[in-house]
């Protein structure tokens, strides 16, 4: 098996969601491959897609929103698998959902149902995927659950989730996601609602996980520290697009679009003190029914042209790294 | 720079919340949110209030303006000559300090008033301090939308019609508006995304300078309050457990509960990885906290100590005292500090 086998290809993706007779074209052409025992990181601020990206891939997005183009394609190991083209709730898809390719939400506490036990939520997965008996079901969830490190799991496989902490909360649905040892792993917005040094604990956990079972991560986030600790490969998006995509080392050292240099400027570092200069990144994000025509940052781009106002192709910088910006020779030799 | 000038002076302070039960509501227990505090701040710097969420730091804010009551204790106000007992005060002068001491509150979305005007939502305390006619209180607002870098006749709209990022304004600028002292941010920036957190960052050091400032500002992002802070008092279950300059905390954090708060924290740059503290287990409950040293059961450096010292841990709550004697006092409580 080799190291950076494909396990997931997405090409010129394009999701729109329909409201009140608008269309929001939540995701505009996403092009990216996931490596088998990778960590893809997509980052980007509050309404540029990325959650959208996630449920497209597990066709969890909302009702009234489609799939217009492009191609999901699982590199299973019976052949490939067109996710686009399954039917949303149909039995191929139910079959590789939780078992193949499994996702860990944001909110853990919204995730779990209060109404069910903890461990009867962690084993329905095999239940459905597996052929276990009830009492297999409930060994391997007790067992599930000491690998994620919570004290006296026997005991608390009967807790419901209202009697667990946010961060056992959180172990309890990387749990649920692992049971079945997915190939790919999507976790949206993992450790937003938790403290750091619960976070460092729940990194350290999917990082184990992922070089044990040579999973592959597609982690979703919008905090470029994270991405620097976790990430192998790294795409940027901005209003529906991957604006930048490469390397970690490509993309944090060597920025090539204007909006990841401006946001790499625009954070404070720890450790940096008083001294540093952060340069915030000028006006807002636009309104999504109302885009700009071209490039979508043209409007607070320092480096736009004439040039900007067409919508610009993606301009490879080396093997691994693309960007998608007119002038990412400029912005390379800027920084 | 901050002068040795008090403004504020906060000595053991307490706050608790009564934990009722069963069916007459009797008190079962109490919630120690903030169980003894002392903290002095000084004119025109800025204090970062840091730690993990429950740990009492908003409370700590709110009882300084006292949205919530303090069970005991004592926070001294100094103007000039005089000197404010912020807990015993009478009608008039509860309404002088009022104007005193302001907050910027953490979610811009619930914050505002939705059926109210941003001119509508600013007038009110313009009104209550003394400016008489509509037309000057509609100038001073204008002003204030401008100082936020907002434009003027934006007053007139309803905060439906804000980004996150202009909410924010808006209340920095209600804040501002009776010519406050202290300002307290409770996770001003918290809930903003990054590109647009910078630019708040960037005004709230702006208007510090312009009108002479004093902040508290209450986070729970530690990369934030180390660009914006003087000062930094780290909080662990309802007590301060380090008080430094902002420089020597994040140089040499003294106690263990820092140490490995900073070492959790991911870093957006490549070529400083750090070795990473990972603390077991979650916070404690506040209604039982452990004994002794509240941190004790989950301290890293607690293992690796002999017997009687781990005694000396569980047995006495340690006090926050200056650990090194140089000439900046850098407090921390802890009983075998790093």
């Amino acid at each position: 098996m080799s190291a950076d086998q494909k396990v997931l290809s997405v090409k010129n993706l394009k999701t729109y969601i329909y409201v009140n007779n608008r269309c929001n074209k939540a995701l505009d052409g996403v092009s990216f491959d996931v490596y088998r025992g990778k960590t893809l990181c997509i980052v980007g601020e509050s309404g540029c897609g990325k959650s959208i990206t996630a449920s497209s891939i597990t066709q969890l997005l909302p009702k009234l929103s489609r799939i217009e183009s492009g191609e999901i394609i699982y590199h299973s190991e019976k052949g490939d698998i067109c996710i686009d083209q399954l039917e949303r709730n149909g039995p191929e898809m139910r079959a590789l959902r939780g078992a193949e390719i499994s996702m860990i939400f944001q909110d853990p506490m919204t995730a779990l149902n209060p109404v069910y036990r903890i461990g009867a939520q962690i084993s329905e997965g095999l239940k459905y995927h597996s052929k276990n008996t009830l009492a297999q079901l409930k060994q391997i969830s007790i067992e599930l659950l000491q690998q994620m490190g919570i004290p006296l799991a026997a005991q608390r496989v009967e807790d419901y989730s209202h009697q667990f902490s946010g961060g056992m909360r959180q172990r309890a649905m990387i749990a649920m996601a692992m049971s079945c040892k997915p190939k790919i792993l999507i976790a949206d917005e993992p450790t937003t609602a938790l403290d750091v040094t619960i976070q460092a604990q729940i990194f350290e956990l999917i990082d184990e996980l992922k070089q044990r079972h040579n999973t592959a991560v597609i982690l979703i986030t919008h905090d470029m520290g994270v991405v620097a600790e976790l990430a192998d490969h790294v795409a940027v998006m901005y209003m529906g697009n991957i604006v930048e995509q490469g390397t970690i080392d490509d993309v944090l050292r060597r920025p090539a679009h204007p909006y990841t240099e401006a946001l790499l400027k625009s954070i404070p570092i720890l450790g940096k003190g008083k001294q540093q200069q952060i340069i915030p990144i000028q006006g807002s994000t636009p309104d999504p029914y109302q885009r700009p025509k071209g490039c979508q940052f043209e409007p607070r781009c320092p480096y736009a042209t004439e040039q900007c106002q067409i919508f610009p192709d993606s301009q490879p910088i080396s093997g691994t790294h693309e960007a998608l910006c007119w002038h990412s020779e400029k912005v390379l030799s800027h920084a | 720079m901050p002068s040795q000038e008090k403004i504020l002076h906060i000595k053991g302070i307490k706050t608790h919340f009564p934990v009722r039960k069963g069916l007459l509501r009797t008190v079962a227990a109490h919630v120690k949110a903030v169980d003894g505090v002392d903290l002095e701040i000084y004119r025109g710097e800025t204090l970062g209030l840091v730690g993990e969420s429950g740990c009492g730091k908003t409370t700590l804010g709110k009882s300084i303006i006292q949205l919530v009551e303090a069970v005991s204790g004592q926070i001294l106000y100094y103007e000039g000559e005089q000197t404010f007992d912020l807990l015993n005060l009478s009608p008039e002068e509860f309404k002088h300090i009022r104007q005193k001491i302001q907050i910027v509150f953490q979610d811009p979305h619930s914050s505002l008033n939705p059926a109210f005007t941003v001119f509508g939502s600013l007038q009110d305390p313009l009104k209550l301090y003394g400016v008489k006619t509509k037309a000057e209180r509609r100038k001073i607002i204008g002003d204030l939308l401008e100082a936020v870098n907002m434009r003027r006749e934006q007053m007139d709209n309803y905060p439906h019609e804000f980004s996150g990022g202009q909410r924010q304004r808006i209340g920095i600028a209600r804040a501002l508006c009776v010519n406050p002292e202290i300002v307290i941010c409770d996770e001003a920036v918290s809930a903003l995304d990054v590109s647009i957190q910078a630019q708040v960052l960037q005004l709230l050091q702006e208007i510090k300078e312009a009108r002479g400032l004093t902040y508290i500002f209450i986070t729970h992002d530690l990369s934030v309050v180390e660009y914006i802070s003087d000062r930094v008092a780290v909080m662990y279950l309802g007590k301060i457990v380090e008080l430094a300059e902002s420089e020597a905390l994040y140089r040499t954090p003294r106690h263990p509960y820092t140490q490995a708060l900073l070492s959790a924290i991911p870093i957006a740059d490549l070529d400083r990885k750090s070795e990473r503290i990972v603390l077991e287990g979650d916070v404690p409950n506040p209604v039982s906290p452990p004994s002794g040293c509240a941190f004790h059961p989950r301290c890293p450096k607690f293992k690796s100590l002999s017997e009687p010292e781990k005694q000396h841990c569980m047995g006495e709550s340690p006090q926050l005292s200056d650990a090194t004697q140089l000439t900046q006092p850098h407090l921390v409580s802890c009983h075998y500090p790093n």
